[in-house]
């Protein structure tokens, strides 16, 4: 039993992260139906920058100021990223076919990698162990309080995002922009702005997350980006991509999934789908749930929009 | 203005053909005007050596040459005489660039030159397409350092090398398991990779035969970072021991989570992961990991300290890695030369398969595929922060003149 309720810890920590990274996916599908394939990658510039302010930095300051200033470092770098790639590569083709847009993404999401391969090299970087973490001890299942931690704020973040979006001004011109843009505008909300805010916010919240990523596992290299964004996407989808509390369902979810497939289905099978197939549970799931319910798990039929 | 261009470039093509010809040309007057004073009775023998002499790997390679140099000297000076003649021999360094490509076209070299054997390559991948060359010509082969077991395995008579291959690495940890750690339940997890999963594959066979129970075969990549998901379930089988078969961006994250999940049973792998980084990604879990490399710790070589302090006196340098096993191969030469009274490779080659030398790396002997017979495996184990060497295993255990006879067959079983 408490190596049950130990998979589904490990799976509820693995799907906070994806559903930190899925909001920036969903965000931006919501409000211009863009995929933005490039938001992983920002994901993993966010954690080379914390990991080059961790390493600079080393012991010389107390860890909680070098883990602020890590965090600081790479939302502020995430941020301009994602104000740039809107402002450069989405903006110009807003009212282009919705293919151009997609295959763009994709090309800003190399562009990107590269770009961090050229700045921090192609090996991997790693992080010596700065935090030392304790043991909770949780019902005969162990988690370290770097786990408790990332966990607490990825639900904190989730939770202050939702108040964002359904109380404050600029979370109410989100839900209009992403209703209707046009009749938005015509109500006097700057579409444009909004639209760059929320890439600036989903690079946030994804900056974050490649911090925790970085600090947890202790490495990061120019790649991480792409099969962490994979996953993401496919928790967005699996939660109704456009939908933000469905992201953070989907992201816990696919953990869980994920978490539970690798632990259980080489028993079950008789060792015929061993842990070898870990991530293609994932993206079972996603064919699965693009098949019979292609609006998501908590997803409206959306119809054709835009 | 065009034309001017061309013939700019014309000029400096041919500019750099003359270059390159008059490199070529370079190397060849040298040796002939060391042996043109000798008195003419007394014979030649050249011995190659090809090994990365420029480059990143630079290092490693001029480490190797110069072990081969101070063998040649040692043996010059304690004077050589094969059937009855006195005998000088002469080193040929060749510079491969740690390149394939460049491999072959220096195993070409070598071969016109006639000389009589050859040690090298360093890199297997440098190893492997030259030895073709070196087979065609007759020359004898012997690689100080190349581990990949293809090496040998392409059928040639001429091909040796006197270091442990990554195929003898898995059986050793395995019984380095079972009879110093008493691991009765064991699992193992591979990173999915031909190292990795050769590596694992060959260690579950050897525990398997030597009775303990696998409680678990598991898979990830060499991409990923998070094993909590395989971990727990191995937590859940309660192994005495875990086996990985990778390199270090995973097995230090690995043995962090093993930690973070109560896991106290000892980590256990390759060469991939004996590196200063695992221990930098683990942090102070990493403590008491233990992981093997082939060959023993250079200051526990039979004849370490010596030669340490014989190649220091001469190079003013320390011993990176192989030289000792440049210096040995050299030897491995020579008495096979001596007891054939001949520095025909057509007459002594077949001398160096019935090697029985104790060199400065520890007794050397050949299986039928050119093989290292019992060529010692080194564990290593992260204590206070840092390897440490722990044990020593050759896979026969045993002394090497009772063994010898029934090595080849051990290994042929292999």
């Amino acid at each position: 039993m408490d190596i049950f309720l130990q998979q589904i810890l490990n799976g509820l920590l693995l799907g906070s992260i994806y559903a930190l990274v899925a909001l920036g996916y969903t965000m931006v599908y919501g409000i211009l139906g863009l995929i933005n394939f490039a938001h992983g990658d920002i994901v993993m510039v966010g954690a080379l920058v914390a990991w080059s302010v961790i390493s600079a930095l080393g012991a010389s300051l107390p860890v909680p100021t070098v883990l602020l200033l890590a965090t600081a470092a790479a939302i502020v770098v995430c941020v301009v990223l994602g104000l740039v790639v809107e402002r450069a590569a989405y903006r110009p083709l807003r009212h282009a076919p919705r293919l151009a847009p997609l295959i763009t993404a994709i090309g800003v999401s190399i562009l990107i990698q590269y770009s961090a391969a050229l700045v921090w090299g192609k090996q991997y970087l790693s992080l010596p162990e700065i935090v030392k973490p304790g043991q909770i001890e949780f019902g005969g299942a162990q988690i370290t309080t770097t786990q408790a931690f990332i966990f607490v704020l990825a639900c904190a973040i989730m939770a202050a995002l939702l108040w964002f979006v359904k109380a404050s001004r600029m979370g109410r011109a989100m839900r209009a922009t992403e209703q209707n843009p046009d009749v938005a505008g015509l109500m006097g909300v700057n579409t444009t702005r909004v639209i760059a805010f929320t890439f600036a916010l989903g690079a946030s919240i994804g900056a974050i997350a490649g911090v925790m990523v970085v600090l947890y596992y202790g490495q990061g290299h120019y790649f991480m980006g792409f099969m962490l964004g994979l996953k993401a996407f496919t928790a967005a989808v699996l939660g109704g991509i456009g939908n933000i509390p469905g992201a953070m369902l989907g992201g816990l979810l696919l953990g869980l999934i994920e978490s539970l497939a690798a632990g259980y289905m080489g028993d079950i099978t008789g060792g015929v789908f061993g842990s070898n197939y870990r991530d293609v549970y994932a993206f079972i799931v996603l064919v699965l749930v693009l098949m019979l319910r292609p609006s998501g798990l908590m997803g409206v039929g959306s119809g054709d929009r835009a | 203005m065009n034309r001017r261009q061309l013939i700019h470039a014309a000029a400096a093509i041919a500019t750099l053909l003359a270059l390159t010809a008059c490199g070529d040309k370079a190397a060849p007057p040298a040796p002939k005007k060391a042996d043109a004073p000798k008195a003419p009775e007394v014979q030649v023998v050249k011995i190659g050596v090809a090994s990365p002499l420029t480059g990143a790997q630079a290092h490693i390679g001029i480490d190797i040459r110069n072990g081969v140099q101070l063998a040649i000297e040692d043996a010059n000076k304690a004077g050589v005489s094969i059937g009855g003649k006195a005998v000088k021999l002469e080193m040929v360094a060749e510079d491969d660039e740690a390149n394939p490509t460049k491999a072959t076209t220096v195993a070409q070299k070598l071969a016109d030159a006639k000389v009589s054997a050859v040690v090298g390559h360093f890199n297997s991948g440098a190893s492997i397409p030259a030895s073709k060359i070196y087979a065609d010509a007759g020359i004898p082969q012997i690689s100080p350092s190349s581990t990949n077991p293809d090496y040998t395995l392409k059928g040639y008579k001429t091909t040796f090398r006197v270091v442990a291959h990554d195929g003898q690495q898995g059986p050793t940890l395995g019984r380095f398991a079972l009879d110093k750690l008493k691991a009765k339940t064991i699992a193992v997890i591979d990173d999915s990779t031909a190292y990795g999963q050769g590596l694992a594959d060959n260690f579950e066979a050897a525990v398997k035969v030597g009775g303990a129970k696998l409680v678990a075969r598991e898979h990830t990549t060499d991409k990923d970072t998070d094993f909590k998901a395989i971990l727990t379930k191995i937590k859940g089988k309660n192994p005495d021991l875990i086996m990985f078969g990778g390199i270090d961006p995973q097995a230090g994250p690995m043995k962090k989570q093993m930690a973070e999940l109560g896991i106290k049973v000892p980590l256990i792998g390759g060469d991939g992961m004996q590196t200063p980084n695992f221990i930098k990604l683990a942090g102070e879990a990493s403590e008491g990991t233990m992981a093997s490399i082939p060959g023993l710790p250079k200051d526990k070589m039979p004849g370490g300290t010596e030669f340490l302090a014989k190649y220091k006196a001469k190079f003013n340098a320390e011993v990176e890695l192989f030289a000792p096993m440049g210096y040995d191969a050299v030897m491995v030469f020579i008495e096979a030369m001596k007891r054939a009274g001949s520095s025909d490779p057509a007459k002594f080659l077949p001398e160096i398969s019935k090697t029985n030398y104790n060199g400065v790396i520890g007794p050397i002997a050949f299986d039928e595929k050119g093989d290292l017979t019992n060529g010692p495996i080194t564990i290593y184990v992260v204590k206070g922060g840092k390897w440490e060497a722990l044990e020593t295993v050759t896979p026969n255990t045993g002394a090497n003149n009772t063994s010898k006879a029934e090595a080849p067959k051990d290994a042929a079983k292999k």
